[in-house]
């Protein structure tokens, strides 16, 4: 086979499979979130949003966002750093750290809820340290503040080391040389970082940041297992749609609420972020 | 002030800045490690020590929990139902995506910037609120509640990776040692065969494990798409309101098992895809 065809064979799977299961599905979405009866209309997306929960799950999930993210992305840039001065242990520190990275966001959720139930370990530790003599349960209605917390670092341990594993392969691609250079001219340990690393990190903060925003708005599983109905989110709400209240037109409407919400996002981490041409490592 | 106290301070400042970096190192492991150990005291512990309070911080060694979780009903059978969807979308997604990583990293041709926009796209793309109308499409088709239609789903969330992984392994073997094999009488194929791939089989095993756990892991669409044949997380989360906490506890103990395994075996490959994934 020459090579002017061959590539597009090897193609093919690939663009087949996704165009089948990735852009088919996604034109089905949008038909099923506008069709109704008679014909187009806006009715799914009406529903959903004046229903009482939407304000709140909107809020929830991006509220969760916003406390989530700068947190995972300040912890990922400091163990990025520090890994990135390590000598000895350097892989078994970095197993160690992207190990939340191969657990699932529902077993994420189930370890916190070890921690946070009721004969869990949190009031354990609580009642050994003579704060409280009988077990408090957390995760209701009761402690609201609790279980927003509770969901909060369920989602820093288990999503940080994606970040994390962006920035350190991110900063491996900064040549050693400015470094040197700043040395040379006396520039101090945080000049560095914030004049160096900082800057010819930006291509990976883009990723690294685009990733866990979309991931966050996807939150699902860590709050099924810890707040239940206490907590609802908009995937939470999707799922619900689906299969409590079998109304797949309001489901789908709820999935390209997601969808718009996820790519307004990225459009503004890729603004914010952008690379200058010409720039880039 | 003397030059020795000067030296001496500066010294104090280096010491108390590496204790520091050092604690700060240890508390973070601390800070990953610990959760999962507090799991696997549950994990180890009977169905009534589970409930009990207040909590022993460690394992009592007991399999009381791990064997209501296998007598569980339809327990074990979501385990067997995740480990196959698991390879068979292990199996796909390197069957379907390492030719295309081979193409990028060979050959220039039109379009090619296109095709890595698509790849680029559904990577970022919340994949898993597609099963809503796959499964709708499921149903016509005879795929609904099958391990080989959440596979094509699951398929669908590591092509990606899948292609950017091998991209990234085949431009790392020089295109020269290929040339080489053909000069010697060697086809495009068994040259392929005979050279790269025994070059880059272990890489292309950390990708196939990437996808395995990709998979493994998945949530929304599994418990979308699969009502009699669940998988072990569609499972769980189906009884999350109902299962007593000793079955919680161990299933998502047997969850986070495989990940531990899989993250060590990747380990040497997890960056160096992450890195070529950036652009």
């Amino acid at each position: 086979m020459n090579a002017r065809v061959l590539p597009y064979v090897l193609i093919l799977p690939v663009t087949l499979f996704l165009g089948l299961f990735f852009l088919y599905p996604f034109v089905l979405v949008a038909k099923q979130a506008f069709g109704s009866q008679e014909g187009w209309s806006l009715e799914n997306f009406r529903e959903v949003v004046d229903y009482w929960k939407f304000p709140i799950s909107l809020r929830n999930t991006l509220l969760l966002a916003a406390a989530v993210v700068p947190v995972q992305l300040a912890l990922a840039l400091l163990m990025a750093t520090m890994v990135s001065k390590m000598q000895k242990g350097r892989d078994l520190i970095l197993y160690i750290w992207t190990i939340p990275l191969g657990i699932s966001d529902l077993a994420a959720g189930i370890i916190w809820l070890a921690i946070f139930e009721q004969s869990g370990f949190l009031n354990s530790m609580l009642n050994g340290l003579g704060v409280i003599d009988k077990p408090v349960n957390f995760l209701t209605y009761q402690h609201p503040g609790v279980v927003f917390l509770a969901i909060a670092l369920a989602e820093i341990w288990r999503a940080t080391a994606i970040m994390l594993v962006i920035l350190v392969a991110g900063i491996g691609l900064i040549p050693k040389e400015y470094y040197e250079a700043a040395d040379v001219f006396g520039a101090s340990k945080w000049k560095q970082f914030t004049r160096i690393t900082l800057p010819m990190l930006r291509p990976s903060l883009q990723t690294a940041l685009v990733l866990r925003v979309i991931l966050a708005f996807e939150i699902f599983a860590v709050v099924a297992a810890l707040g239940g109905t206490l907590f609802p989110v908009l995937m939470g709400e999707t799922y619900a749609y689906q299969f409590d209240l079998l109304n797949s037109g309001a489901a789908a409407a709820m999935a390209l609420i997601i969808l718009g919400i996820s790519i307004g996002f990225t459009l503004i981490i890729l603004r914010i972020l952008r690379v200058p041409k010409g720039a880039s490592i | 002030m003397t030059d020795a106290t000067v030296l001496d301070v500066s010294q104090d400042t280096r010491k108390s800045g590496r204790f520091l970096y050092v604690a700060s190192v240890v508390f973070l492991c601390a800070w990953v490690i610990v959760p999962i150990y507090l799991l696997l005291i549950n994990t180890l512990s009977s169905p009534e020590a589970v409930n009990s309070f207040p909590k022993s911080f460690i394992p009592e060694f007991d399999f009381g929990s791990l064997q209501f979780f296998a007598g569980f009903a339809g327990m074990l059978t979501a385990l067997k139902n995740s480990v196959i969807v698991a390879l068979m979308t292990m199996v796909m997604s390197i069957a379907i995506g390492a030719p295309a990583g081979y193409a990028l990293s060979r050959f220039d041709f039109r379009g090619k910037e296109l095709f890595r926009l698509l790849i680029l796209l559904a990577r970022a793309f919340p994949l898993p609120l597609l099963a809503l109308p796959l499964a709708v499409m499921f149903i016509q088709t005879g795929l609904d509640d099958t391990a080989f239609g959440l596979a094509l789903v699951h398929t669908t969330l590591a092509i990606p990776f899948a292609v950017l992984i091998t991209f990234s392994l085949f431009s790392g073997i020089p295109i020269e040692l290929e040339e080489a094999a053909w000069t010697l009488g060697c086809t495009r194929l068994t040259a392929f065969t005979k050279v790269v791939l025994p070059l880059i089989l272990p890489g292309i095993t950390a990708s196939a494990i990437f996808a395995f756990v990709i998979s493994w892991n998945e949530v929304f669409a599994a418990a979308v798409l699969t009502i009699e044949n669940r998988t072990l997380t569609a499972f769980l989360l189906q009884n999350l309101d109902t299962s007593p906490l000793h079955l919680k506890f161990a299933g998502g103990f047997i969850l986070v098992v495989p990940a531990l395994i899989f993250i060590f075996a990747v380990r040497k490959y997890l960056f160096a895809m992450w890195g070529i994934a950036n652009r």
